[in-house]
């Protein structure tokens, strides 16, 4: 079967707006239950703020790490990797590691993992029960 | 700053000192054991804060730093209790409980400790994937103990700027995991010489003759180089270090040499000497030696070397020029850039004559990105001058004044101009 990837594209909020919206918790699960049973799932994952952003690129050899997300140039997404790292710096090494951080640029993001997802909806006063953290994993 | 002047009272001198000398390592160590950066310089804080209440209630107590210890510590336990939002709290708190039931003097940390404690701390606040300026603010805050207001105001930023700057350095060191520890071996010279740029860059802001505070920018330079000689100590085998530590205190040996009493530019051929710090430009040449005799040449210990070149002669006329040059060629080779050829091409000029400097300029002048680069047309103007050109050298003299921001360097270069009519 075809896959298709849908990225997410949004606006950053203030704390309280973003309370807001970790209250969708709930219609979320729903919705990955039912893509699941109909078997569509393959996989979704949150990502931090783009504050914790850091761009890997590599010129003549040398990794050049500078803070923040990748500036909008004329390159555009190409494809994605998920690796499970200790820290930053094993991050940072391995997304050099990558040939196109040779021609393009590697944006490494940090992700929110199923437990943290699920301890900020409830911060946001939202009742969500434990095995929700095993839905979003 | 940290190193301002004493107050009087027993009590608030005995926590100025402290403060200054102890606040690095423990937030140092406080960090490893709370893993989190923020909570960790708010427990210090608050622990100062409460030392002046306690000590002026209990007497100043035998070992300061470990009161400051203890009671930084327990702050941080409080804090991780009331904030569930931190993730590993539970292994967090179980840890410093125990460390917290472990002594209730504690002994200081060994010396090996603390010093990978603060190498932990230099190398966070200094890490790549953090933006340039957050880096300077970081390693003034950590480990100089400068408060947001003195950095805000020292590098002419207004303070909730620099306040917000420094929490979302902090933020993502916490959310993107920037491990708290000594890059390993492989990593060790790329994210040292990282390091060295950032107390370079501190040093430079201070020493710059641009606007501002001249007192606050005085104090960056000697927390670079108190920066410096930290490194030194931590990291006594690299020959960079005591490279850049050298490069520092020869410069600032001329500090008070370089603005005369009316607050206007003095260039080094013109500098009274006498006004040079003897005790300064000695520690420096003895770092010098010291980074020389370690076999690892480096863009620092050739920047220091030329400057030390400049310092010992007696006068502008009998400095060795030529090995100047020769310096300049080899620090080009390592680290290409217009401002070293620029700075080759001056020393040239000097030891070979202006027209065999001039030759050297034109690649420059020909260059679309040095248009505005005043320093070069500066030089140009000089070595005009000095070939005889006089019409050459004002019209030099003149692009150079329009592109000077600073008024002391403009004065100079007006006084320069009106000397060739």
């Amino acid at each position: 079967m075809p896959q298709y990837m849908l990225l997410v594209y949004e606006e950053e909020l203030d704390p309280a707006g973003q309370a807001e919206r970790e209250k969708e918790l709930p219609m979320m699960l729903e919705l990955h239950r039912s893509l699941r049973e109909a078997g569509l799932l393959v996989g979704v994952q949150r990502l931090r703020s783009v504050e914790s952003a850091t761009s890997v690129r590599v010129r003549g050899g040398e990794a050049e790490i500078t803070d923040g997300p990748f500036a909008v140039t004329k390159e555009v997404l190409a494809g994605y990797y998920v690796l499970d790292c200790a820290d930053l710096d094993e991050a940072l090494a391995q997304a050099a590691r990558l040939p196109m951080a040779r021609w393009g640029t590697v944006e490494v993001r940090p992700v929110v993992s199923a437990v943290e997802w699920v301890s900020l909806a409830r911060q946001a006063g939202v009742d969500v029960p434990d095995e929700a953290v095993s839905d979003l994993a | 700053m940290s190193g301002g002047v004493e107050p009087a009272d027993p009590v608030s001198a005995a926590v100025a000192r402290t403060f200054r000398d102890e606040r690095a390592i423990v937030l140092a160590a406080l960090i490893r054991q709370a893993g989190d950066f923020q909570l960790a310089e708010d427990a210090v804080q608050d622990a100062f804060e409460a030392a002046v209440t306690a000590w002026r209630r209990d007497g100043i107590p035998a070992n300061p730093g470990a009161w400051i210890t203890t009671a930084a510590r327990r702050r941080a336990i409080d804090r991780l209790r009331r904030n569930r939002s931190v993730a590993d709290r539970a292994e967090r708190l179980a840890e410093l409980t125990r460390l917290d039931a472990e002594h209730e003097e504690p002994a200081m940390e060994d010396e090996s400790t603390i010093v990978d404690d603060r190498l932990r701390l230099i190398f966070t606040c200094c890490h790549p994937a953090l933006d340039m300026s957050a880096r300077v603010a970081l390693t003034l805050r950590a480990l100089g103990g400068l408060t947001t207001g003195e950095i805000a105001r020292a590098f002419l930023v207004a303070e909730p700027t620099m306040g917000k700057r420094i929490v979302r350095a902090k933020r993502k060191i916490a959310d993107a995991r920037i491990p708290y520890r000594v890059p390993a071996d492989e990593e060790l010279p790329g994210r040292l010489r990282g390091v060295l740029r950032v107390v370079y860059l501190i040093f430079n802001e201070g020493y710059a003759a641009g606007e501002g505070d001249r007192l606050v920018r005085g104090e960056l330079c000697d927390e670079a180089i108190r920066l410096g000689e930290l490194l030194r100590r931590l990291m006594p085998h690299d020959a960079e270090v005591w490279g850049l530590s050298a490069l520092m205190l020869l410069h600032d040996a001329r500090r008070a040499a370089r603005v005369d009493s009316s607050g206007r530019y003095v260039a080094l051929d013109a500098q009274d000497r006498s006004l040079w710090d003897r005790d300064r430009i000695r520690e420096g040449l003895a770092t010098l030696e010291r980074a020389v005799r370690l076999r690892r040449p480096g863009e620092y210990q050739l920047q220091a070397a030329i400057t030390a070149l400049q310092i010992q002669a007696p006068d502008a006329e009998s400095t060795d020029w030529a090995q100047i040059a020769d310096l300049f060629g080899a620090l080009a080779r390592l680290t290409p850039s217009p401002v070293v050829e620029l700075n080759r091409a001056v020393a040239v000029g000097l030891a070979d004559g202006p027209a065999a400097g001039l030759a050297l300029l034109e690649p420059l002048l020909a260059e679309p990105g040095l248009e505005r680069y005043q320093p070069l047309h500066a030089a140009h103007a000089e070595l005009l001058s000095r070939a005889g050109d006089a019409a050459g050298a004002a019209r030099a003299y003149e692009r150079a004044i329009a592109l000077t921001a600073n008024a002391v360097e403009r004065a100079e270069l007006e006084r320069r101009l009106n000397a060739l009519r």
